[in-house]
């Protein structure tokens, strides 16, 4: 027998806002990956209007933490369970402001032509937002195992950044007309990365969540 | 990438908390007729800290702290076996007093208890029967005991008014007075706020926590956020057993034992 079913049921559905979020923001980073490769900028300022979207679910789910602190005293996983959801809503609302940040850069370079065609970037932001997909999994099924892979994942992001990154300031001391455009795109590679340490971050929420322990899988 | 443990962390939760025990406990059994009330009770409780006692009703928490100082054996059908050792002398021991017992080990019950007497006369029923006679020794051992227990300036003036006067958390402040009169060592509080309200509940955790500095208590909860938030070590009783005993930090935030895990967070019980 659940003795506190109603608990068990508002736990539930602060976990379905989690997904929820997380849904939204995986959205807004595709959608910020594909506006910047085709220059499509009515799509990047739609990225800029739906973050609100975003913003007010973070609220939600902290009041939906806040009341249930205040009002079941939770202990042991079920209070990591209500700090991990503080937590990983925050990183999520954090991954979502890169997707509108990325959006930024695109209205920035405008329509003015790229350099060179975008290949590595946009397979490394989707690389970045599987990241969140799988944190997301890990999250709702509590696997622990899943969760670490995240830190192996984080390391290709960090690798192929680094690669990008290179190739960018080559261009830039070649091409020393293009600067404006060049800097946007090392801020938009600056942004994926951070959204895979964020979906790391998730990571360790997980683990915490589970095991009681704190992990550090950024280092 | 090496997947790395914080290692402070890790060691906070392992670290075993040194500590001066006042009772040690050696596979304690405890039997009512055929009913095997307490299995196998093996731990320490620490001199000068709180001791908490949580478990589910029916799991031997009540007859446990009631062994400590002998109370348990007025029921006539109680068998046992094991040992308490308190400050190093088994209180099992023929030779052991259970009067010398019990002036050591102080308890403080469920219901407040007052005697049909004054105020003052509570408090000084008991140094007068360990023979204190002189008005004055007696006057300053009331006040001491009402101020140590957090009472003295509501009742003062009214010392000589009768006990029932006062209102349940009054009285519970005036059970815990009459209590220290006698000097104990240890304090036992078999559930002591459960007929309290919120306020009186309060104070007399409040209470408590000043009350540590100079004696070690052992406290039966049901009230489990009371026994997080004044009890420095948990034990969890079920069915007779100690599921788990730590620190009190530990056993709340992650506790070892999935039964502990469950009963904490309302899981059964």
């Amino acid at each position: 027998m659940v003795v506190r079913e109603n608990f068990q049921l508002q736990l539930e559905e602060m976990k379905q806002a989690i997904v929820q979020i997380s849904k939204l923001a995986e959205e807004a980073l595709e959608l910020s990956v594909e506006a910047l490769k085709n220059q499509d900028l009515d799509k990047a300022l739609q990225i800029i209007e739906n973050d609100n979207r975003i913003n007010v679910l973070e609220d939600e789910i902290n009041d939906m933490a806040i009341l249930l602190i205040a009002k079941q005293a939770p202990v042991a996983s079920d209070l990591r369970r209500i700090i991990a959801a503080i937590k990983i809503s925050s990183d999520i609302e954090r991954m979502a402001d890169f997707a509108v940040n990325i959006a930024k850069s695109t209205i920035r370079i405008g329509k003015q032509e790229l350099i060179k065609p975008l290949e590595e970037l946009p397979k490394m932001a989707h690389h970045a937002i599987s990241m969140l997909t799988t944190a997301t999994k890990a999250y709702v099924e509590e696997d622990v195992a899943l969760a670490k892979q995240l830190a192996e994942l984080d390391d290709e992001v960090d690798e192929t950044y680094g690669k990008i990154i290179k190739e960018l300031l080559e261009l830039m001391t070649k091409n020393p007309e293009h600067l404006s455009q060049i800097s946007q795109l090392l801020f938009v590679c600056r942004y994926i990365e951070r959204t895979a340490d964020h979906a790391t971050n998730i990571a360790e929420s997980i683990i915490f969540l589970v095991k009681g322990k704190r992990y550090g899988l950024n280092d | 990438m090496d997947i790395t443990i914080n290692k402070q962390m890790v060691q906070k939760n392992e670290k075993e908390k040194d500590f001066t025990p006042v009772f040690k406990i050696n596979n304690l059994n405890l039997w009512y007729g055929q009913d095997h009330a307490l299995k196998d009770i093996k731990f320490d409780i620490p001199e000068k800290q709180v001791t908490a006692i949580i478990g589910p009703s029916g799991c031997g928490k009540s007859t446990f702290i009631k062994t400590l100082n002998r109370m348990v054996e007025m029921v006539p059908i109680v068998r046992m076996s094991g040992e308490i050792v308190y400050r190093e002398k088994n209180i099992f021991d023929p030779k052991y007093g259970v009067e010398e017992l019990r002036t050591q080990v102080g308890m403080v019950f469920q219901k407040p208890n007052p005697f049909p007497k004054s105020i003052y006369e509570n408090v000084a029923y008991g140094p007068r029967i360990h023979g204190i006679k002189n008005k004055k020794v007696l006057d300053e051992v009331v006040e001491k005991s009402l101020r140590g227990a957090a009472i003295w300036d509501e009742v003062k003036d009214r010392l000589h008014e009768n006990a029932y006067g006062l209102s349940g958390g009054q009285q519970q402040r005036l059970c815990i007075a009459r209590c220290l009169a006698i000097e104990p060592d240890v304090i036992l509080m078999d559930e002591p706020t459960s007929a309290l309200d919120p306020i009186s509940t309060l104070k007399v955790e409040e209470l408590v926590q000043e009350l540590k500095k100079d004696y070690s208590i052992v406290i039966v909860t049901h009230n489990m956020q009371q026994a997080a938030r004044i009890s420095d070590r948990t034990a969890f009783f079920l069915n007779g057993e100690v599921v788990e005993y730590t620190d009190t930090s530990t056993l709340f935030s992650n506790p070892s034992d999935k039964r502990t895990e469950d009963y904490i967070t309302g899981r059964f019980g």
